[in-house]
């Protein structure tokens, strides 16, 4: 069987979900920082970052 | 409490206690805030580090990010335990209790619906992968690598080479239609036995540091009780072409599935 039974799930997996996943509210009573857009500029710059930085600053438990 | 409120989650009323010991973002527990039928799951968190400004730095840093990401997901997935959950998008903060409430009963209808059409369900993420071609440039057929003593390149012609370098490029793209169309082939079943998919963006190899190159990341929602029979469905699949790789993730809340309420009516489904 390759299906991967991970104990700690992979921050990817999670982050395709928190940053793309869940209900985004938006108007004047929230801060206004649950906008869409924002989070995904953050993931990319995030991506480069990580591209950039070789050594990954989380480890993955087996 | 003073500070803000982060919410993670919108419920109906599970009728029991989240574990004692379970925390949230900024290290505090979540509670429970009830607002006619509905309950949010909320953490009070310093303005310091959640308002606008310190917030949208944090986002950037990988460590609290993912430090944050992994303690509204602990959060979820208790909430998983003994309901379908509602989850919020990651960062979701209110002023105080009573922007919470407004929010919920601003958007109270929708909840109710959405976390109608949620209930009882949970998502699986399944993951292909074509393996990338770090194996050796020969098929193992023609040629076994031990026993037939070629000398490398430098004996063979310009001809040769470049023939080879066609060959390769042959192979190579046979791979990537093979990985695609199984793909296409284990999306199609899997759409057909879940309720609702959603594909997400290919993962970017470097995040992920997995192997081989993600040509299929999709959600399925999935009712709790026919899951066994999902992940058997996946399981029968995935051994079916070489040099390909299925990951399966799971079950999740349905992140995937909460964004669309707000939508226009008239998506009831089958």
């Amino acid at each position: 069987m390759t299906v991967v039974e991970r104990r700690e799930i992979a921050l990817v997996d999670l982050l395709d979900r928190l940053l793309a996943g869940g209900v985004v509210i938006t108007g004047d009573l929230t801060l206004r920082i649950a906008d869409v857009d924002l989070v995904r500029i953050d993931l990319n710059a995030l991506i480069s970052s990580v591209n950039e930085q070789v050594r990954s600053p989380w480890q993955e438990v087996p | 409490m003073s500070g803000l409120r982060y919410v993670y989650a919108i419920c109906r009323p599970f009728g029991s206690t989240l574990p004692a010991q379970l925390t949230g973002v900024a290290g505090v527990p979540p509670k429970q805030l009830t607002h006619h039928g509905l309950i949010a799951i909320v953490s009070a968190v310093p303005e310091e580090d959640f308002a606008e400004e310190p917030l949208r730095a944090h986002l950037e840093d990988l460590d609290w990010l993912t430090e944050t990401a992994r303690a509204h997901h602990s959060v979820i997935d208790a909430l998983t335990v003994v309901t379908s959950p509602l989850p919020l998008r990651l960062a979701t903060v209110f002023r105080d209790d009573s922007g919470v409430r407004t929010m919920m009963e601003a958007h109270e209808e929708a909840f109710l619906r959405t976390l109608d059409r949620l209930d009882g369900r949970v998502e699986w993420g399944v993951k292909v992968y074509a393996e990338s071609e770090e194996t050796p440039e020969e098929t193992p057929e023609e040629t076994p690598v031990s026993e037939k003593r070629t000398p490398p390149v430098k004996s063979g012609s310009g001809r040769d080479y470049l023939r080879q370098r066609r060959r390769q490029r042959r192979a190579h793209e046979e791979k990537w239609e093979r990985a695609e169309e199984f793909a296409r082939r284990l999306h199609g079943a899997l759409s057909r036995f879940a309720e609702d998919t959603r594909i997400h963006a290919p993962q970017n190899a470097a995040l992920s540091r997995a192997s081989g190159r993600n040509v299929l990341n999709a959600a399925y929602l999935v009712p709790r009780s026919d899951s066994e029979e999902f992940v058997e469905l996946v399981d029968r699949t995935k051994d079916e072409e070489a040099g390909l790789r299925v990951e399966l993730t799971g079950p999740w809340a349905a992140y995937s599935f909460s964004g669309s309420f707000g939508a226009p009516e008239g998506e009831a489904g089958p």
